[in-house]
């Protein structure tokens, strides 16, 4: 596939070095010039020191004939134009965005942008469930992000202890997949199993059901 | 009718002078108070000058986009003039969007995709072309 990079950050550069790795086309548009030389000298002639925003830019490179564009500059409005350029000037199929500011997204859908990724959003999710007193914890994502594997740990003062998962009201699309007692032996779930406080629970879960289902586990409120 | 001038520069901030000496009711953002030094002092102008990001939707909510008549976008950044003015149009419905873009095809383009815009680039140089040719 021809892939088109606009921003060569350090994210971008690193975009840019595994589509590479994968057997991809790719081409890097940077306005600075010293990016444009790290890129050059580490992944070779790939770059353009140019306006990825700029139509004619984007024409010189023959945007018409790519497959995908990621536009990956730390503006979101620039990565904005950039993929509305791609997309209503050149044709291309797939866009794909980073954004800052999550409240941005619902625009970026609304015009268009195939794909937004929101950095913010991704490290607020990442680090929520690190936090030391964090009783959930994300162990593995699932392919696209549309699920997770997720451990729970049962507070030792939980008004879950004692009771049969049955009585849980779990959320919906999460299914809890082992209970390992605290002292170390595991078992598959059944209905009848009881919870016990310092269980250590394996599930798997939508995003959205992370809250829901770390609550229902720990026997918190909200 | 309410408008909302997003950059406060030399063309955003004559333009609120202008439009709040018409009577109209003027709100216009800047990130930078200092660019406020373009509108007159508080005593002639009757408007709201409000210091925010304009892509920002809190500070568009601030500034009463909900409803207004008009949205204006005069900052110096082409791409943050047609975003802000996109927020405008599909997020908050504003009746009239108006952006400044210098660059002839991407004012193009955005013009194309239902985005009122004018580009002082293409004007200005066919002005001047005029001008030297008599």
């Amino acid at each position: 596939m021809y892939i088109i990079v606009v921003g060569g950050g350090e994210a971008g550069y690193y975009i840019a070095k595994t589509l590479l790795n994968g057997g991809h086309e790719v081409l890097v548009i940077e306005r600075d010039t010293q990016r444009c030389n790290v890129i050059e000298e580490n992944l070779g002639n790939i770059v353009i020191r140019d306006d990825g925003c700029e139509a004619a830019t984007l024409e010189a490179v023959g945007t018409n004939r790519a497959d995908v564009l990621i536009a990956i500059t730390g503006d979101d409005e620039d990565n904005m134009v950039s993929c509305q350029v791609a997309k209503h000037k050149f044709n291309v199929p797939r866009t794909i965005a980073r954004l800052k500011n999550p409240k941005h997204e619902s625009l970026f859908r609304k015009l268009g942008v195939n794909v937004t990724v929101s950095s913010t959003n991704l490290v607020l999710a990442n680090i929520k469930h690190e936090l030391p007193d964090s009783p959930l914890h994300s162990l593995l994502t699932i392919k696209g992000g549309s699920l997770e594997v997720v451990n729970v740990i049962i507070p030792p003062d939980s008004s879950v202890s004692g009771k049969l998962l049955c009585e849980l009201a779990l959320p919906e699309e999460s299914i809890i997949c082992l209970i390992t007692s605290k002292g170390g032996s595991a078992q598959i779930p059944k209905p009848t199993s009881v919870l016990a406080a310092e269980d250590e629970i394996v599930a798997i879960t939508t995003p959205e059901n992370k809250d829901p289902l770390q609550n229902a586990l720990t026997g918190s409120q909200s | 009718m309410k408008v909302i001038i997003m950059g406060c520069g030399r063309v955003g901030g004559r333009l609120a002078t202008l439009l709040d000496a018409e009577g109209h009711k003027v709100t216009i953002i800047d990130v930078d108070s200092y660019s406020f030094r373009w509108l007159p002092d508080t005593d002639t102008f009757k408007g709201t000058a409000l210091v925010g990001n304009g892509l920002d939707e809190d500070t568009l909510i601030k500034a009463g986009i909900e409803n207004t008549d008009v949205f204006i976008s005069t900052t110096q950044g082409d791409n943050r003039n047609v975003m802000a003015a996109q927020i405008a149009k599909h997020i908050f419905n504003v009746p009239r969007v108006v952006s400044r873009i210098y660059d002839p095809i991407r004012e193009e383009m955005y013009h194309k995709l239902g985005i009122e815009t004018t580009s002082p680039t293409k004007q200005g140089a066919d002005i001047l072309k005029k001008l030297i040719e008599g």
